[in-house]
């Protein structure tokens, strides 16, 4: 399976002179940086997904919002494809760069603009780091919701096009639900407002159409995110389980008992001990499943939701409950969770990160599929989860070295994607579909839905110059594929709601 | 787990008969009113076209109250649909207004309002999680799902919330749900605008667990939701003197003595950042969403009125009927991309056409 941008099923790129691109765009835009020779290209070629790598054309590093409208329009007259990237972390290859087209670097810009504490809101550029926001924002006792893993890199503008998420999502949101607007250059050289400081806006919610978009319909240029107060209190409870059923079944009695937790974790025994093994967050290496279960809010709640949820996991058979003692143990307890990804990479040479979403309920049968699609294959997969909202994260331990292995990694990958899609699931949870997935946008999404999809770019981007081949496959491309026709009509499980 | 419906014996599937008359419609270019309930048709400009009426297309389809989502098909009476939720403590937070008995879940998507609690809790788009969808060629297609975490392909779902049916006739739809609050409590504190907001503002940025704030007539209106003991204790903590809750519904359902319908003045609804200043137009104000959502009695030219409002950051909506243009204007730029969306989903205009401005 060739992932890379494919003009027969991708549609043709338009042919632009490298060096006529390089001209024109240094005529219109004499004081910005323009990369061209290759040692300054090379550190660009991939984003968060290294396993891919595309020499962009060109790479461009605009420092005002006047420059990249001007580069814009100056693409627009030229045919000129446009790939933005952020920060670089995203693990879909929503940033692959191409052979034909300008990477957009949008690093420099990088500032906080203003954060009113009244008003709970931070008004920023799309370079700046997610971490970043809360930092400035924990003077005030307030700070940015979302967290992916890679928080302490990834920037904002990345987690709009992305619509990131985090652990905590269940109870406090996407990146979608904690924007209040953006500004916006289009390919024509725009500059729109999107949202406002006010709830809601008139018009369409072009606000949460654009959240997750990977770049397709405009480039991002300023961010207001919403801001919370930091909760009175927040304590983490540690629950073991010798078995992975009895853990996924905890976390819908946890649910049941009307407790909405501010974190619900779960981690597999793969991913215990080599979380264990990086990190010493004093997990127990034997248990087959651990839950991490944060709950936060004013301190009296949290005090008797931590009592309910105890008696809640003792229920549900939990072989050992443990509250963490203080901040310390606390933040042990999340390191562990957080520092999972590269903590399974240390067991193998290479890891293929998955993204699928479930009905929580489904669990215990996609857990099973899992492990028969690792045993068939003789891959290992480490289980990570973030079980209070069903997003799976299976971690695929391959080595590329391999003859054939990362071709195996990926087919598991992909059907672990169409096993969750099964069960009326997404293949998608908060990565993106990027170009990774690609190929399994035609297993969720029928052939009108995609073609509506492509109505929805082309009123932004008709020519579909923003990182064209990204997030919305051709139907040529599913036709090849195949998938669509195989799954249209003979679903294994018709009866279930597959939106 | 429950897959039938709460009242299977008024649960039915049109959606063929929708689908055949939306093809129909298309292919003759003959313009389409989607009517449900009714109870939201003053929301918005009058649509000339032949109606095609959702209502009969109703049920909850699934029901998992441990997976904390419902789908249900968009002609079920909303009413029906919070009485379900209700039996298993849940509840949606967003705390829709009716409008009227007749109001069913597809109005409350497609007109995309939200009650006091909105925010706390988020809006009604901030809940959904998926749709199922008309398109113009008479088909039925999904987006989203009944899952959390969805990012494939464009949130088509949250798009048409709000759209007022312009892009597409929504027949399903699948929401979050949570469980109700442990405890509530209504308070009152006597206090002129100026220092209530600047409490409001304080509270904001403290765990106060706040799930409604309005203000009207020197009186600050305040519910508090969450655990027992913290209700409690915040409860203690603000004093005031005790309401009943039911002024919330009475608030979101716009049937405080403040909406009188025998009041000539127009109507005025204004969102604006909360902590804008008192916006200088004469006439009487209630305060909502701490300060977010301004209702204003003002016979106040409309420009006027929406100018203030757009100075200030925000818009501003007319809510008496009949109002010719009740939506504020969009930036020509902006107009231009609705328009284009509009002409790539709808290119024969046959859904819901002038519904939220002329020309669109």
């Amino acid at each position: 399976m060739n992932i890379l941008y494919d003009e027969r099923l991708d549609g043709p790129l338009p042919k632009v002179d490298p060096e006529l691109a390089l001209s024109r765009l240094r005529e219109a835009l004499p004081g910005m940086t323009l990369l061209h020779r290759d040692e300054d290209r090379r550190p660009f070629e991939c984003d968060g997904l290294s396993v891919y790598r595309v020499m962009p054309m060109l790479v461009a590093l605009p420092e005002t919002v006047d420059q990249v409208v001007t580069l814009m329009q100056t693409c627009h007259e030229l045919g000129l494809p446009v790939v933005t990237r952020g920060a670089g972390t995203g693990l879909s290859g929503g940033a692959l760069p191409l052979e034909q087209g300008v990477l957009l670097v949008m690093s420099r810009f990088d500032r906080i603009l203003e954060l009113d504490a009244d008003a709970r809101i931070a008004r920023v550029q799309p370079g700046v780091r997610n971490l970043a926001i809360s930092e400035a924002a924990a003077p005030h006792g307030l700070y940015f919701a979302p967290d992916p893993s890679s928080q302490i890199a990834c920037s904002i503008g990345g987690n709009v096009a992305e619509n990131a998420g985090g652990v905590h999502c269940l109870k406090y949101g996407l990146t979608v639900h904690n924007v209040m607007a953006l500004e916006v250059v289009t390919i024509e050289g725009e500059r729109i407002t999107i949202g406002s400081e006010a709830f809601d806006a008139p018009g369409f919610d072009l606000l949460a159409l654009f959240n997750g978009s990977e770049g397709m319909l405009g480039v991002i240029t300023e961010v207001t995110v919403k801001l919370l107060p930091r909760p009175q209190s927040a304590k983490v409870i540690m629950a073991s389980f010798d078995d992975l059923e009895k853990a996924g079944r905890a976390v819908g009695d946890i649910i049941a008992a009307g407790i909405v937790p501010g974190g619900l974790e779960m981690m597999d025994n793969l991913a215990i001990r080599a979380a264990e093994d990086f990190i010493h967050a004093g997990y127990p290496v034997d248990a087959e499943a651990i839950l991490l279960c944060e709950l936060d809010g004013v301190e009296a709640d949290v005090a008797d939701d931590c009592q309910r949820v105890r008696e809640v996991l003792a229920q549900a058979g939990a072989t050992q409950i443990t509250l963490a003692r203080d901040d310390a143990e606390r933040a042990r307890f999340w390191a562990g969770r957080k520092n999972a990804f590269p903590a399974v990479g240390r067991l193998s040479p290479d890891y293929y990160c998955m993204d699928g979403t479930i009905p929580r309920r489904e669990l215990p049968r996609v857990l099973k599929g899992i492990a028969e699609l690792s045993d068939e294959s003789g891959l290992r997969v480490a289980n990570v989860f973030h079980a209070g909202d069903g997003n799976l994260h299976p971690l695929i331990l391959f080595d590329a070295n391999r003859d054939g292995e990362l071709a195996l990694a990926e087919r598991v990958g992909g059907r672990i994607l169409e096993l969750c899609v099964e069960v009326g699931g997404t293949i998608t949870g908060e990565h993106g579909v990027g170009r990774e997935k690609i190929n399994q946008m035609c297993t969720q999404f029928e052939a009108d839905e995609i073609t509506l999809f492509h109505a929805v770019k082309a009123a932004f981007d008709p020519h579909t110059l923003l990182n064209p081949g990204k997030n919305i496959p051709t139907l040529a491309r599913c036709a090849e594929y195949g998938a669509m026709h195989v799954h249209n009509n003979q679903l294994p499980h018709p009866e279930l709601p597959r939106f | 787990m429950s897959d039938t419906a709460s009242n299977p014996a008024a649960a039915r599937d049109i959606a063929e008969a929708l689908c055949a008359q939306v093809a129909e419609a298309d292919r003759s270019g003959t313009p389409l009113r989607i009517a449900g309930g009714g109870t939201k048709a003053f929301y918005g400009r009058t649509v000339e076209g032949a109606a095609i009426d959702v209502t009969g297309h109703r049920g909850i389809t699934h029901y998992d109250p441990v997976e904390l989502v419902v789908s249900v098909r968009a002609g079920t009476p909303l009413s029906e649909l919070e009485q379900a939720l209700a039996d298993a403590g849940q509840q949606l937070a967003f705390e829709p207004p009716h409008f009227g008995r007749a109001a069913t879940v597809g109005g409350m998507v497609a007109t995309g309002l939200s009650g006091p609690r909105r925010p706390w809790s988020g809006a009604v788009r901030d809940f959904v999680l998926g749709t199922r969808l008309i398109t113009r060629e008479g088909r039925q297609l999904r987006f989203g799902g009944e899952v959390m975490k969805n990012v494939a392909g464009y949130d088509v779902s949250r798009l048409v919330t709000g759209a007022q049916g312009t892009l597409g006739l929504i027949t399903e739809v699948s929401l979050k749900v949570l469980p109700r609050p442990a405890a509530s409590h209504s308070l009152r504190l006597q206090l002129p605008i100026e220092s209530a907001s600047t409490k409001l503002a304080k509270w904001g940025r403290q765990p106060v667990p706040l799930a409604g704030a309005a203000w009207h007539d020197g009186s600050l209106y305040l519910r508090l939701e969450g655990g027992g003991r913290s209700v409690d204790a915040n409860r203690a903590r603000l004093g005031g003197e005790a309401v009943d809750g039911a002024f919330w519904d009475q608030l979101r359902e716009l049937e405080l003595p403040f909406f009188s319908s025998d009041d000539p003045r127009p109507l005025w609804r204004l969102s604006v950042p909360q902590v804008t200043p008192a916006l200088g137009l004469d006439g009487d104000w209630l305060y909502d969403w701490a300060g977010a959502q301004r209702w204003l009695r003002s016979d106040a030219p409309a420009a006027t009125v929406r100018e203030a409002a757009v100075r200030a950051g925000g818009h501003a909506t007319c809510y008496t009927p009949g109002a010719a243009e009740p939506f504020t204007p969009l930036t020509p730029v902006l107009f231009k991309y609705h328009r284009q969306l509009r002409a790539r989903l709808d290119p024969n205009g046959i859904f819901n056409p002038g519904r939220l401005y002329p020309d669109l």
